[in-house]
């Protein structure tokens, strides 16, 4: 019933999807005017692309292997706890990368609990550093989210197929070549696809347990060009590599990118007939116990570490949690103000325009863009006069697909739902966002500002670009602690830091579903 | 009063057409198998199913293109007649300003009617929080501060048990003579029509045919009706 023909804040939407297009080619076109092409690709630049797409690459093979295990231990037991595991699955998505990184350092660097472990039986320690610190870190980050996309596959197999199965008595093995290796055969691509896109635009981790010749990815190549030779042709150059690296696996890759749901209904576990065996059960128990440990053991350490760090704290990094917070809340306020119109836009079209979205999201890289901007802001004015705003600017534009994704599929539940009435009461533009739309939307503009908030709060990418040593974000800080090895203060702030981001995530997340009914 | 002028409505391999006038104060019951395009039709009145071709005039004034907003029309359909997240004394405000800035006067208006309806004192409950009837009965106070000349019924109260949506219809009835508007209504009971109906549109093989006097046609349905009756 509902006409597609009625449109939602079409010119609003179109302009907010207009100006993001504009910003983009904006920060190209600065680009482009100092890419210098005459050397070509020196030696040290083709080892950045090698290392970058080598360790992607990896990290999404580990990531999804290692996750389809836990995800199918997790789908088949019942336990207590599981809800709570199943929400934490999804904490790393809005952990600061500086903050996870100091984590892993702190279980498994030098002096860490797990090289503490293998000293104490004589065995060889491992390095975080390189390529395996960075594949570690990457692996951290994305197998929560990949256990939670297959635990969405897992959740969607129809609970008739199970008792179908209990029926004829399958084994667990007869179940899993009937029922999940097809539904892994649909999710596992798309899955592999987002980690290793996710990946190649790796910046923060690289910059923190990579570097060096060996260990360097494009998008750190980028900053070293501009932090240590200030050679903005170079910086350019590679930037445009890097346009085309993600960009190109970004297009080539979207389609089997999944749907991100939000929160729906994982923490039901399904009654389950088959796998009651005793070794079975074991192996389940040993396998969620490790994939939570993984999880847990850098987080508890952060905390465990920091809260004796607090007091270490130097009066810097008020400062800049005070920058945080504004940077952290003018990208909430812009998130908003861009994803909401065009998710309007959006779910009042036929399909698409989301896929087009999440791809510039993807494909622009936080650091081209910052890039391209300090290109053109340059020869105007100082750019560190303008780090925060352009900070929270393009902290807005990486939020933005996840805004919009969250945003678009309830708003098409809504208009299908109640745009005839809507229409028949000849509701539009402002009484139709203020009695329908804002409040019933509510929980998920919550989530969509918790999202961007966090996001914003824990960034480490074009703050590193712009930053002189007064406006400074807190993840900067923190990294500047760690690199003055200054670890007590650098333990401290990442537990401030740790706990602002989810914090900021918390309240704007509780904000949304406070009071707001189905 | 409202006529329909040539109306073609053609989706994918479905059609309807249409050619008659709807008169001022009349009750009209919309009947036929389904999948015939009852709603369709109705869709069509209100705007929201486009038409291929043909015209719809209000007095005389061409409506075709309207927005359904500022058509001389209100309709209830089959679910989603109310906001769950507004009171009762919300959605029927919306009847009046879509942007809910009513003047005292128009409060005064809402309460009366919500008073007509028998809902004063569930003024400030969420539709949820009601019964089927009462949500009913809330969407039909609506319709009274709307008071459009034409109100069009998509089958509301199909939800309801039988006694319940007697008592809606009788309420409806009651509703449409004091404010002296017209009444379309899609049904599938041969009841409700000679309760109600002062005429029938009967919708089958791709046409909505002119009103005929129900009580005569019901008496003696021609034979593509006799076969819908059963």
């Amino acid at each position: 019933m509902a006409d597609r023909a009625f449109k939602i804040t079409p010119r609003l939407g179109a302009g907010a999807a207009g100006l993001l297009v504009a910003l983009v080619l904006l920060a190209l076109g600065g680009v482009l005017a100092r890419a210098e092409f005459g050397t070509g690709l020196r030696p040290a630049e083709w080892a950045a692309i090698r290392f970058t797409v080598l360790q992607a690459a990896l990290s999404a093979l580990l990531s999804v292997g290692l996750a389809i295990p836990v995800a199918r231990a997790l789908a088949r037991r019942r336990f207590r706890g599981r809800a709570i595991l199943v929400t934490l699955l999804g904490a790393p998505f809005i952990l600061p990368v500086i903050v996870a990184v100091f984590g892993l350092i702190a279980v498994f660097g030098r002096s860490g609990w797990i090289n503490g472990a293998l000293g104490a039986v004589g065995l060889p320690e491992v390095s975080i550093y390189g390529f395996h610190g960075v594949v570690l870190a990457h692996v951290f980050f994305n197998l929560p989210l990949v256990t939670r996309l297959l635990l969405q596959g897992w959740q969607g197999i129809p609970s008739e197929q199970f008792r179908l199965a209990a029926q004829l008595r399958l084994t667990p093995r007869a179940v899993f070549l009937t029922l999940e290796r097809p539904m892994l055969r649909q999710t596992a691509p798309g899955a592999l696809a987002l980690v290793f896109v996710i990946c190649l635009t790796s910046f923060a981790v690289a910059l923190t347990l990579g570097g060096g010749p060996r260990a360097t990815t494009v998008e750190l190549a980028i900053y070293q060009a501009f932090q240590f030779d200030f050679d903005l042709g170079r910086a350019a150059l590679l930037t445009l590599v890097q346009l085309v690296l993600a960009g190109g696996t970004a297009l080539l890759a979207m389609r089997f990118v999944p749907e991100l749901a939000v929160g729906g209904g994982l923490d039901r576990p399904l009654r389950r007939w088959d796998a009651q065996g005793g070794l079975v059960r074991l192996l389940d128990g040993v396998l969620i116990a490790l994939g939570a440990g993984f999880l847990l053991l850098p987080l508890i350490s952060v905390v465990l570490r920091g809260v004796s760090g607090l007091s270490q704290m130097p009066a810097s990094v008020y400062l800049a949690t005070g920058n945080s917070l504004m940077v952290a809340g003018l990208s909430v306020t812009l998130t908003l103000a861009l994803a909401l119109p065009m998710a309007g836009w959006i779910a009042s079209r036929s399909r698409g325009g989301v896929e087009a979205v999440g791809l510039l999201g993807l494909a622009a890289s936080p650091l081209m863009i910052g890039t391209g901007w300090f290109i053109l802001i340059n020869p105007v004015i100082s750019p560190s006069a303008l780090a925060l705003p352009v900070t929270a600017i393009v902290n807005a534009m990486m939020a933005l697909p996840f805004a919009v994704r969250v945003l678009v599929p309830p708003m098409r539940n809504l208009l299908e739902r109640f745009l005839p009435l809507t229409q028949t009461l000849g509701m539009q533009g402002w009484p139709l966002w203020r009695w329908v739309i804002l409040p019933r939307l509510r929980p998920q503009i919550g989530f969509a500002a918790g999202l961007s908030g966090a996001l914003s709060m824990g960034d480490l990418g074009v703050i590193a670009l712009f930053a002189d040593p007064e406006r400074v974000t807190l993840p900067l800080q923190m990294y500047r602690l760690m690199g003055a090895y200054r670890m007590d203060a650098a333990a401290g702030a990442a537990l401030l830091l740790l706990v602002l981001s989810l914090g900021v995530f918390w309240v704007c997340d509780k904000g949304g579903r406070w009071g707001a009914e189905a | 009063m409202l006529k329909l002028e040539d109306l073609l409505i053609v989706q994918d391999d479905f059609e309807l057409r249409a050619d008659f006038m709807l008169e001022a104060r009349r009750k009209y019951a919309v009947i036929g198998p389904s999948g015939a395009g009852k709603s369709t039709l109705l869709g069509a009145l209100c705007g929201f199913v486009p038409l291929t071709s043909g015209r719809i005039l209000w007095e005389g004034a061409d409506i075709t293109a309207s927005h359904p907003g500022r058509r001389p029309i209100t309709i209830l359909f089959q679910d989603n007649n109310l906001f769950p997240h507004l009171s009762v004394r919300q959605n029927v405000g919306l009847g009046i300003r879509p942007d809910l800035r009513l003047s005292p006067e128009e409060k005064e208006d809402v309460d009366a009617a919500l008073q007509r309806v028998g809902l004063l004192v569930h003024a400030e409950a969420r539709p949820g929080n009601l019964s089927g009837g009462q949500q009913s009965r809330t969407a039909l106070a609506r319709v009274l501060v709307q008071a459009r000349p034409l109100v069009l019924l998509d089958e509301p109260f199909a939800a309801l048990g039988p006694a319940l949506r007697m008592e809606m219809l009788d309420l409806v009835q009651d509703l449409v003579a004091e404010t002296g508007a017209s009444l379309v209504m899609v049904t599938h009971a041969p009841d409700d029509v000679r309760r109600i109906a002062d005429e029938v549109i009967f919708v089958e093989g791709g046409r909505a045919q002119a009103p005929q006097p129900a009580a005569e046609l019901m008496e003696n349905p021609p034979s593509e009706l006799r076969a819908y009756l059963g």
